[in-house]
This record gives structure tokens, C-alpha cells and sequence, in this order.
């Protein structure tokens, strides 16, 4: 067993405990912050795979600016605290037995099948790389999908102002 | 000729005018409007009838027959289609002139006679519908545009016989006038259907070789046309509607119920006079069978009735019996050869339709002094109502058949016809004519003469008869001139059945056989009821007592109907009919709206709103489809 | 190494526990954080899928960066959503929330 397993072994666990207990959890402040553990173990994922500017990324944005957000949001709708939830045992009976299945189903799936010749090259990905293949215009690069995005960001935000404003 | 669009029109406006904005002007007002449009399309008429008689004949000496227009409104295939046209030709001529006329005269008679009526402009707007369906009907340039008219006609005819609205009687025989002449027409219905499509065409005149390869089936057609026919010209056994419908206003019954609407089935029959006798010279002659035993049915019927305008009506049953025999007594086409019976029954229809009308004015007239439709109510009226009694007995002598009245000229020429057909066929029917000249001159003695109405024990010491007013002797005049003189009019020029002019030539032995039988019936109705009292026709009564009771009940063929209907058509099939419809097709579909009920109910607590509970569904329903592909 | 099943299973695990909350919260709030465990499990899949199988592109790799931009903007339009929300009904349970005209 080498030492990446061990560490991916801890950070799976750590992902996998705060995923379940961010579901489960009946205060809505605590499943953010779960979920805010989640997002670093996540974070943790790409940093293994050496996609160093994926995790920042993921740090970034979602550690960083999301789940501000939701914290925010938490603080702005809860003004009794954060109650806690009586929830019925059918619904939870019927969610988790499909949850169950759906999750043996999936598994069976993704260990069945027969990927291509899985290979694994260490090596940091190169910063410039990234920056020419995201701003270049030839095939296998993104300059289109990035301008898409930007443009999806300045409609969620005029949308975002729009819905919330106070009318 | 595009004005006689006017003469379809004209009628219909006046209905829409009468019937959409009469209640908001005052009675006379619409009635003034019914007849003005009335008397523009009479003159229309008149003129159509003049201009098409003195217009030039065809190289045969045949008058040409003219479409005047036509639009072709349902086309089906290249030759089957619904036009929709206006035919000239002379017997749809002469029809115009016969319904205008009548038309016209009932029109200015209503003004004295429906005076202060409750309904007066909705009465006007039906007779202006009928009168527009009327003259739609003959001159339709094929047998589906009459089939739609005559449908009119029928509803019109029901709108009319139901006037009086709150009076049971008048809604009973409205209905019963119209399902009888539906029923009947469900036959016209099929025939046509049948017609158009062996004969491929509804005009009439087909291709030659279609008849021929259609076979048996063009006979059959024809028969079934003129059930339609029998249906609204009251042949036995379809007439029992006719009598009942005397319950509508009496001008009502001059129009519709002698002049126009029951001599739709002659006229039909006349239309299609050459198939008939080209194709089905059987089926005529059945008619002609039908015809007789309808003419004497209702003849004897009319013996012995006590209501003034029963007695018409089955005088008129009976006369219309006499123009369908002459019909169908018809051997050829050619009228020198055994095809006088066209002639004569189209010239009968004519007259006919004149005296006819003016024995119903002249009843209305008299009901209206007497307020009673009863002969027991009446007696001795000459005196009270000089220009009635006048005018009523120039009908009575025309309808008897005496010279020189309309009646006996066109009675004569099917009497000739019968004759020419078979000698037994004759006799009958001129021992039917003197049946008709016997029960006219009862009614007629009944009323004027006999025992005064105030000496009788069931008089009504309210009643004063009196002349009536000027619009009602007016028409009753106009229609006892033309009576007098319709019997000179070269008719045979004008119609006959191949459309050569045909010089009326009266046979001797025939005329004077007629004249003899109706002289000494006219004498015996004299000795038994001109005095004041009636000892013989009483002691006939007497003698006869069951014969004479069922003449009075029709011989019992209402009854008849009704057990027919009530006891084996309701009990046997339409029981059973019901029960299927309430039990299995109701149950039927009982179930289903139970079952989408049912499952609706089901299906709603998933329609939650809840997205939730959506997305489960979701979730099941494609870890299912992954399944399936996976395994 | 670590083999690509191992990180398969993580993410397919994440990804159900995230469809679990979907189907058992009632917040509103708590349901929008399920929803970014599964695109969060799906985002590793993106990535692990490029690194084991394609490693000389960069196609899974900008997908998970793309899509993180999305869900970054998703979860901005939902918030402001459930803030209206909570504006007019004054609470932000979904059992409150089905009827579609407020």
C-alpha cells in the first residue's frame, strides 16, 4: 500500500463522512460548513491528481465564494436560528432504499465496465498550457466556452439583482 | 331570366325581416310587408309564366326546358353533384303560378281573418319561409335540391300546423304531421341515395346506359322516392297526419293543406314522371292501385265527418288519390297513347288547387262567423253570408264536376285516362267522383241550407253571423273567378307529358257518364239533407250503424297507427333497444368515465407539487431503463 | 498509484449521498446543497476521467473548470430565488412552495 493510497484513503473517508453528515444534519449552518468540507477534500482530490489549478480554482470559487454565499443566505432566511427538522420516516425509508439502489446500480456499472488502458503520468500540469489552451482558438481550446461563461456570469448577476431586489 | 332570383328571394327576406324584427313593429305593418313581397313575386310569376308560354317551342314543338341559373354548390365527382338552380320548365311554370297565386290570396285573407291575433308577424314570417321553400321546391333543377326544400317545406309546414302554440291539439297534430311526413321522407332519403348513386347524377335526366345497368335497383329507388311522395301527399296508409292538421289556422289549411304542400308528392312523381314510365312503369301503376284506395277511403271517410274542415281534408285526400291515378294510369310518354294521364292530372292539380283553396276560405270565413268548426252549429247560413254561400257553391259544382266549372274539364281527363287504362280502373273512379259530388253537397246543404243554427239545441245565443270583412270575400272572389274560367285554359297546350301540344278533346261517353253520376248525386245529397229535416240520412245511420261509426273514426286507422307503434315498435324493438342502450352502452361508458375518474383520483396524489417526490419518480424510472439495458 | 475505481467510487458514493438529501430535505437551503455535492462529485469525474484515460488533453479537466463556473452561477440565481421566496412566504420550507402563482 503506498503512501497516495493511504492519502487518498483519508481524504475519501473525510469527503464521505462530511458528505453524509452535510445530508444529514438537522441545523442548516452546520450542513454548510460540511459541505465546505467536502468542497476542500474535493479540492484535496484534484491536488492529487496533480491538477494543481483545478483545485485552486475549487478552493476559489467554491470554498472561497459560494459557500459565503450560503452562509449569507443561511443568516438571511433563518432569523429563528437554525431550526431543526422533524423529518417523516417513509420519506426518508424511500429515499435512502433508492438512493441504495441507484448507488448498487451505479457501482456495478462503473466496475464492470471496461475502461480504456487507465495510465497514470505524475507531472504538474503547466500553467501556460493551461492559459493558451483556454484562450486559444484552435480545436481543443476554449476561447468560445469561456467568453459563453462570462456571459452567463453577467446574466446571473443582472438576474440575481433583478429577483432579489426589493420591489 | 337571372330575376327569378328574385322569387326565392323575396320570400326569404320577408321571413327574416318578419321573423328577426317583426315583434318590434305593429302588425299590420308586417303583414303589409309579407304581402307586398308576396304579391312582387306573384307578379314575377305571372310574368315568368306569360313570357316562358309565348316564348318560341323547340324544333320537336316542345317548350325548352331553361335552367335560369345555377351554382354548383357540393361537388361530389365530374357528374355527381348538389346544385343549386332554378329550373323553368312548364310544369315548375305552372307550379309557381298555382302556389303564388294561392299564396297570395291567403296572404290578404289573413289580414281579416288573423285580425288582433296574438303572433300576427310571426304568422306572416312562416308563411313567407313556407311560400319560399314551396316555390324552392319546384322549381329545383335536381332531386336533392327538392329533397332540401321539401325538408323546408315539412318544417315550415310544422311551424304553421303548430301556431296556436298553447292549444295541445295544434301541438299534437303539429308533430304528428311532421313525423309522419319525416318518416316517410326517411324513404325519399334513401331512394334519392340510391338514385344518385346507380344513376350517377341528381339531375333528372340521367345517362340512359346508368339506368339500364343499374337494373332492378332504379325501380326500387323510385318507389322509395314516392313513399316520400305518399308521405306528404297524404296516401293511404301515410295520411293520418292530413285531418289532425286542420288544428292550425284555416288560411294555413287553404295553403298548405289544398293548394301547395300535399301536391309535393304528385309533383314529385310528375317530375320523374319519365323514369317512371320509362323504368318502373310497375311501380306507377302500384301507385295507381294506392291512389284509388286512398281516393275512395277518404271519400267515404268524408261522408260521414261532422267538422266542416275534416270533411275538406279528406276531400282533399281524396282528390289528391285522384291526381296520383292519373298519374299512374300512365302508359307512355306520349299523350295520344296512354300518356294523358300526365296532362290530366297536372291540369286537375291546377284546378284543384284554385276551388280548393276557396272551399277553405270559404270554411275559414264561415267558422270565423260561427266560431265553431261543427255542421251541428250551423244551418241556414245562405241568408247571413250571401257572398260565402256564392263562392262556396262555385266550389262545391267545380269539385262535383259540373260544366262549366275548373273541376269538371280536369276531373273529365282522368276519368278519360282511367278509362284508357282499364275500363274497371274508370268506373271505380267515377264512382269515387260521385262520392265527392255526394259529401260536398252534404257539407254544403249542412251549412247553408237545413235547419237554421239558432233553431238548433245546441245554439250559442253569442253568436251573429255576419259577412265577413273585405280581406277575406276579396280572395274568395279572385278564386271563384279563376274556378269559373280555369276549365277553357288551353292546358293540354301548355303541359303535357312529352311537351307537344295537346289539343283536350272531351269524350262524350265519358263526360256524360260523369256529369250523370255527379247530377244524381249531387240530387240525392238534395233529398237527404236540404230540408230541415233528415229523416233518410237518419235512418241510414241507423241501419248502418257500425259502418257509419267507423267511417266517423276514420275506420279506426289512427287506432291502428297507434297500436302499431305503441304496442309492437315501442314494446318489441325500442324496449329492447333502451334496455341495450341503458344497461350495456350507457354501462359502457359509465365505466369508463368511472375508470378515468378512478385513476385520476390515483394519479393526482403524485401531481403534488412536491419536486421532491418528482424526482424519486425520476430517479425509479431510469435506474429501471438502466436495468433493462444493462441485463 | 491509486486506481481509478477507487476515486470512481468515491464520487458515485458523493454523488448518492447528494441525491439522498435531495429527496429528504425539507430547507430549501439544505436540498441547494445537495445539489452542489452532486455536481461536485460529477466535477471529479470530469477531472479523474482526463488524468487516467486522456492524459494528454485537457477536454475533462476544462469541463470541471467550466462547470464550476456554472454551478457558481446556478447557485447565485438560486439564491436570490429563495430570498424572494422567503420575502413572501416568510419561510423557505418546500413543503410551502408547491403551488406555482404565490
Amino acid at each position: 500500500m503506498t503512501l497516495q493510497i493511504i492519502v487518498f484513503i483519508v481524504i475519501a473517508l473525510f469527503i464521505g463522512v462530511c458528505s453524509v453528515l452535510s445530508v444529514t444534519t438537522s441545523r442548516i449552518l452546520r450542513a454548510a460548513t460540511y459541505l465546505l468540507f467536502v468542497l476542500f477534500g474535493t479540492a484535496a482530490i484534484y491536488f492529487q491528481l496533480n491538477y494543481a489549478f483545478l483545485g485552486a480554482v475549487q478552493l476559489l470559487i467554491y470554498a472561497g465564494g459560494i459557500t459565503v454565499l450560503y452562509v449569507f443566505s443561511i443568516l438571511l432566511t433563518s432569523a429563528q436560528g437554525d431550526k431543526a427538522e422533524k423529518l417523516k420516516n417513509s420519506k426518508v425509508a424511500a429515499g435512502f432504499l433508492s438512493t441504495l439502489a441507484g448507488l448498487g446500480i451505479c457501482l456495478f456499472v462503473i466496475l464492470k465496465n471496461d475502461f480504456i488502458e487507465p495510465s497514470f503520468q505524475p507531472g504538474e500540469l503547466d500553467v501556460k498550457t493551461i492559459g493558451y489552451t483556454l484562450m486559444g482558438m484552435e480545436k481543443y481550446q476554449y476561447v468560445l466556452p469561456f467568453e459563453v461563461i462570462s456571459i452567463l456570469l453577467l446574466a446571473c448577476i443582472v438576474g440575481g439583482v433583478m429577483i432579489a431586489r426589493k420591489r | 331570366m337571372e330575376y327569378t332570383i328574385l322569387i326565392l328571394l323575396l320570400p326569404f327576406l320577408s321571413f327574416l325581416v318578419l321573423g328577426l324584427a317583426g315583434m318590434y313593429m305593429k302588425s299590420k305593418v308586417a303583414g303589409i310587408i309579407g304581402t307586398i313581397s308576396l304579391a312582387t313575386v306573384a307578379c314575377l310569376s305571372y310574368y315568368t309564366a306569360f313570357s316562358y308560354f309565348t316564348g318560341a317551342r323547340n324544333a320537336e314543338g316542345v317548350y325548352p326546358t331553361i335552367t335560369a341559373w345555377n351554382f354548383n354548390w357540393l361537388p361530389f365527382s365530374s357528374n355527381l353533384s348538389i346544385d343549386f338552380g332554378f329550373m323553368i320548365d312548364p310544369i315548375s311554370v305552372m307550379m309557381l303560378v298555382v302556389i303564388s297565386t294561392v299564396s297570395l290570396m291567403v296572404h290578404i285573407y289573413s289580414f281579416g281573418y288573423m285580425h288582433g291575433e296574438k303572433g300576427f308577424q310571426r304568422y306572416y314570417a312562416f308563411l313567407s319561409l313556407f311560400t319560399m321553400s314551396m316555390l324552392g321546391l319546384v322549381v329545383a333543377t335536381n332531386i336533392f335540391q327538392m329533397y332540401i326544400f321539401w325538408e323546408l317545406v315539412g318544417v315550415s309546414s310544422y311551424l304553421l300546423i303548430g301556431f296556436y302554440y298553447t292549444k295541445d291539439a295544434a301541438i299534437a297534430a303539429s308533430k304528428k304531421a311532421f313525423i309522419v311526413t319525416r318518416f316517410a321522407d326517411l324513404g325519399f332519403l334513401i331512394g334519392i341515395l340510391i338514385y344518385g348513386y346507380y344513376a350517377g347524377t341528381f339531375s333528372f335526366t340521367p345517362q340512359v346506359n346508368a339506368l339500364i345497368n343499374a337494373g332492378f335497383l332504379i325501380p326500387l329507388a323510385l318507389g322509395l322516392m314516392f313513399i316520400g311522395g305518399a308521405g306528404k301527399s297524404a296516401m293511404f296508409p301515410l295520411h293520418i297526419w292530413l285531418p289532425d292538421a286542420m288544428e292550425g289556422p284555416t288560411p294555413v289549411s287553404a295553403l298548405i293543406h289544398a293548394a301547395t304542400m300535399v301536391v309535393a308528392g304528385v309533383y314529385l312523381v310528375a317530375r320523374m314522371f319519365p323514369l317512371y314510365v320509362g323504368y318502373a312503369p310497375d311501380v306507377l301503376h302500384w301507385i295507381a292501385y294506392i291512389a284509388a284506395f286512398t281516393a275512395f277511403y277518404a271519400a267515404s271517410v268524408a261522408c260521414v265527418q261532422s267538422d266542416i274542415k275534416r270533411v275538406l281534408a279528406f276531400s282533399t285526400i281524396s282528390q289528391i288519390g285522384f291526381m296520383m291515378v292519373a298519374l299512374g294510369v300512365c302508359t307512355s310518354i306520349n299523350p295520344h297513347e296512354g300518356g294523358l294521364g300526365y296532362m290530366a292530372s297536372m291540369f286537375h292539380l291546377f284546378t284543384h288547387a284554385m276551388f280548393k283553396a276557396l272551399l277553405f276560405l270559404g270554411a275559414g270565413c264561415i267558422i270565423h262567423a260561427v266560431h265553431t268548426n261543427e255542421m251541428s252549429g250551423m244551418g241556414g247560413l245562405r241568408k247571413h253570408m250571401p257572398i260565402t254561400h256564392i263562392t262556396f257553391l262555385i266550389g262545391c259544382l267545380a269539385i262535383a264536376g259540373i260544366w262549366p266549372f275548373s273541376g269538371f274539364f280536369s276531373k273529365d281527363e282522368i276519368l278519360t285516362a282511367c278509362f284508357e287504362f282499364s275500363p274497371v280502373m274508370g268506373y271505380i273512379m267515377t264512382a269515387i267522383a260521385g262520392m265527392t259530388a255526394f259529401y260536398m253537397f252534404r257539407l254544403y246543404y249542412g251549412i247553408f241550407w237545413g235547419t237554421p243554427y239558432n233553431k238548433k239545441p245546441n245554439y250559442n245565443p253569442n253568436v251573429h253571423p255576419h259577412e265577413c270583412s273585405l280581406s277575406m270575400t276579396i280572395p274568395l272572389m279572385v278564386l271563384a273567378g279563376i274556378t269559373c274560367v280555369a276549365g277553357f285554359i288551353p292546358f293540354g297546350h301548355l303541359v303535357s307529358s312529352n311537351g307537344e301540344a295537346y289539343t283536350i278533346h272531351l269524350d262524350t261517353t265519358v263526360m256524360i257518364t260523369s256529369l250523370c253520376v255527379a247530377i244524381t248525386s249531387i240530387l240525392i245529397a238534395t233529398w237527404m239533407y236540404a230540408g230541415d229535416k233528415q229523416p233518410v240520412a237518419a235512418m241510414l245511420a241507423k241501419q248502418f250503424k257500425g259502418l257509419h261509426k267507423a267511417a266517423y273514426n276514420r275506420f279506426y286507422l289512427d287506432e291502428i297507427w297507434i297500436f302499431i307503434t305503441k304496442k309492437i315498435i315501442f314494446r318489441c324493438i325500442s324496449t329492447p333497444i333502451a334496455w341495450f342502450d341503458r344497461h350495456v352502452i350507457d354501462q359502457f361508458f359509465n365505466f369508463t368515465a368511472w375508470g378515468t375518474n378512478a385513476a385520476g383520483e390515483e394519479i393526482r396524489g403524485m401531481q403534488s407539487g412536491n419536486v421532491q417526490q418528482y424526482c424519486m419518480w425520476f430517479l425509479a424510472g431510469s435506474l429501471i431503463l438502466t436495468l433493462i439495458l444493462i441485463l | 498509484m491509486v486506481p481509478m475505481e477507487y476515486y470512481l467510487i468515491l464520487s458515485t458514493f458523493m454523488m448518492f449521498v447528494g441525491i439522498y438529501g435531495f429527496f429528504t430535505r425539507k430547507n430549501i437551503l439544505a436540498i441547494l446543497i445537495s445539489v452542489e455535492l452532486i455536481l461536485n462529485s460529477v466535477d471529479i469525474n470530469f477531472a479523474v476521467f482526463n488524468r487516467f484515460l486522456f492524459p494528454d488533453k485537457l477536454e475533462g479537466h476544462f469541463f470541471a473548470l467550466f462547470a464550476i463556473g456554472v454551478s457558481a452561477a446556478e447557485t447565485a440565481v438560486a439564491i436570490a430565488i429563495i430570498i424572494n421566496i422567503y420575502r413572501n412566504i416568510r419561510n423557505i420550507q418546500i413543503k410551502n412552495i408547491n403551488e406555482m402563482k404565490g
